[in-house]
């Protein structure tokens, strides 16, 4: 009937489309695990995005209140199992700040350089998958070569390449074998001209500026407002870091170690290696800064790791061990967050004098870090999406626990 | 600043609002009642020596003892706490705020106890008062999107609860 005439009508003032709600995920690669997004577009630009996690929920805090601190060491290995080192010490350390512990420095020193070496290992994945994400296939592939050698390190220090269990409340299961430091300085060395290289495939890629500069501005303010912390944060142009502004706690591991803290402090970065410059089209806060400061963050850790191994080397003594299984908790909270490589992770423990908590409670970067994607989209295309959630980095078994 | 000094920076507009403090803690905490929590937060965020303007996390904690017999000898009444971390980025002090909420509102069991929601504040509050929520059963008044967020919309009970019981099935699907 009226089709005709529908299209005649139709003249090019008038070609409006619908808008259409598409969903993307939970089992969407670039989504990064089981991150499901609803978005509601107007032919390619995004006029609203709705997150919806829980898909990978295990009930970490319930279980929390079921085990003793070092039975739930495991379970904290899979909260972020990209950096499970980090996760550990998160855990051990508010365990040990309720127990009143302190391990010994040779531990300290120890727990700091497999701490650095996962936080690469992490930065590493985040961005050879943000490649991915972009269309860019082969930094990927160098990425994930690289961290399958600290994945190597790792199975030859604790016997594990994902879920570690390594640091663990009252110091770490082993001490380093034989010649392990050497093979980390091994590591370290042959390591080094891959940043170059992927600072070349990536960061200077005009394609991956195209795709990243000026997409997805988080202010400084908005990031404090969201509770964003880490590489997030930073990007954002915000100094901060549990490492160096951290409880004493976790900041003593860092003490006397020279390090910076990457953030954009006027539009520029600390300058003392030789960077790729800030392209003009950047701006802070945006996709190509969260990912900037993760590329600079890798040579901050190998600097750490190598302080540190030269601190371990010079200290006797022991590396602690495991506390008693079925050990009684002292009445009282303790809540300390670290700096995982996400960002801010922090763990509170209420004991009532039991072996088993009272309560367990996670907080978790991701999580604060999902909540500002329908901020940072709105208004973008589509292709925007995954270039976006890709520079958070998030992980979900972190956010949904 | 230390938390003493807070609280006496506290006490002299919200004197009538202000029930307890302890120091002596490991994270040393100012209790306040739950009423009043949105205009101290907002008193916390905005004055320039306070400048509380990173709310790190939310926790609830439900003290209740099912076993009739541990419970005579719990120090504790039951109820539900509010846990407030807060921090300031510019003068690096933190804070733990606390708030006492009844088990259930006007204690009918099934009536969750409602707080004022401090996710005008403070936007992290958002997500973590729709945690709270599903995992606790806490009605935060003022969050606009107060839906479940990890459990499935349909999902009966508050997982997080001492006295929650695992539902026989879901969807046909065994749970336990």
């Amino acid at each position: 009937m009226d089709f005709e005439r529908g299209i005649r009508e139709a003249d090019e003032t008038d070609l409006r489309t619908d808008e259409l709600v598409i969903n993307m995920g939970p089992q969407h690669p670039s989504t990064h695990g089981v991150l499901r997004l609803v978005l509601r577009t107007d032919g390619e630009v995004v006029s609203e995005i709705v997150p919806h996690i829980g898909y990978l929920h295990r009930s970490a805090e319930k279980i929390g209140e079921n085990l003793s601190p070092r039975q739930f060491l495991p379970y904290s290995d899979r909260l972020d199992y990209l950096a499970a080192m980090n996760m550990n010490l998160g855990w051990a350390l508010t365990v040990e700040k309720l127990l009143g512990m302190e391990v010994s420095e040779k531990c300290r020193h120890l727990r700091t350089i497999v701490c650095e070496l996962d936080r690469i290992s992490s930065h590493l994945v985040a961005a050879g998958c943000y490649g991915l994400d972009l269309g860019s296939f082969t930094p990927f592939t160098w990425t994930f070569r690289e961290r399958e050698k600290i994945l190597n390190l790792f199975e030859a220090i604790c016997g594990a390449r994902l879920t570690y269990s390594y640091i663990t409340v009252g110091g770490v299961t082993a001490d380093a074998p034989p010649g392990w430091l050497k093979q980390v300085e091994e590591f370290l060395d042959e390591f080094t001209p891959v940043i170059d290289e992927l600072h070349a495939v990536l960061t200077s890629n005009s394609i991956f500026i195209q795709r990243t500069a000026g997409v997805g501005v988080l202010s400084p303010e908005k990031a404090v407002d969201y509770g964003c912390s880490g590489p997030v944060l930073r990007g954002s142009g915000v100094g901060w870091d549990m490492r160096r502004d951290g409880e004493p706690i976790y900041a003593r591991m860092y003490e006397g170690y020279k390090f910076e803290v990457i953030a954009s402090v006027n539009g520029s970065y600390p300058q003392d290696e030789k960077y790729p410059p800030v392209p003009v089209e950047a701006i802070v806060g945006d996709s190509w800064h969260r990912f900037y400061v993760r590329m600079l963050e890798v040579v901050q850790s190998m600097k750490i790791v190598r302080q540190a191994i030269e601190k371990y080397s010079q200290c006797g003594g022991d590396v602690g061990k495991p506390i008693a299984l079925k050990m009684k908790l002292p009445k009282g909270e303790s809540y300390l967050e670290t700096e995982a490589p996400k960002g801010q992770m922090g763990f509170m423990i209420i004991g009532d004098g039991t072996p088993v908590p009272w309560r367990v409670r996670i907080r978790s970067s991701s999580f604060c870090h999902a909540s500002v994607i329908p901020e940072l989209c709105r208004g973008l295309l589509i292709a925007d999406v995954p270039a976006i959630v890709g520079s958070l980095d998030v992980v979900l078994g972190e956010i949904d626990r | 600043m230390i938390v003493q000094a807070i609280f006496d920076r506290l006490s002299g507009p919200f004197s009538s609002l202000m029930t307890g403090l302890n120091v002596e803690a490991l994270d040393p905490w100012i209790e306040i009642k739950a009423e009043g929590l949105p205009e101290i937060a907002r008193f916390l965020r905005d004055e320039p020596d306070l400048a509380f303007n990173y709310l790190h996390c939310i926790t609830a904690v439900d003290y209740f003892e099912p076993d009739a017999k541990k419970a005579a000898a719990a120090e504790w009444q039951p109820h539900v706490e509010l846990i407030y971390h807060l921090s300031s980025m510019t003068h690096r002090h933190r804070l733990v705020l606390k708030t006492k909420l009844p088990r259930w509102r006007n204690d009918i069991a099934g009536q969750l106890p409602e707080v004022p929601s401090v996710s005008s504040v403070w936007s992290t509050a958002e997500w973590h008062e729709r945690e709270v929520y599903d995992l606790m059963g806490v009605i935060f008044t003022g969050n606009n999107d107060l839906r479940r967020i990890l459990c499935p919309e349909d999902w009966v009970g508050h997982p997080l609860r001492k006295d929650y019981v695992m539902p026989e099935e879901y969807h046909g699907i065994r749970a336990r």
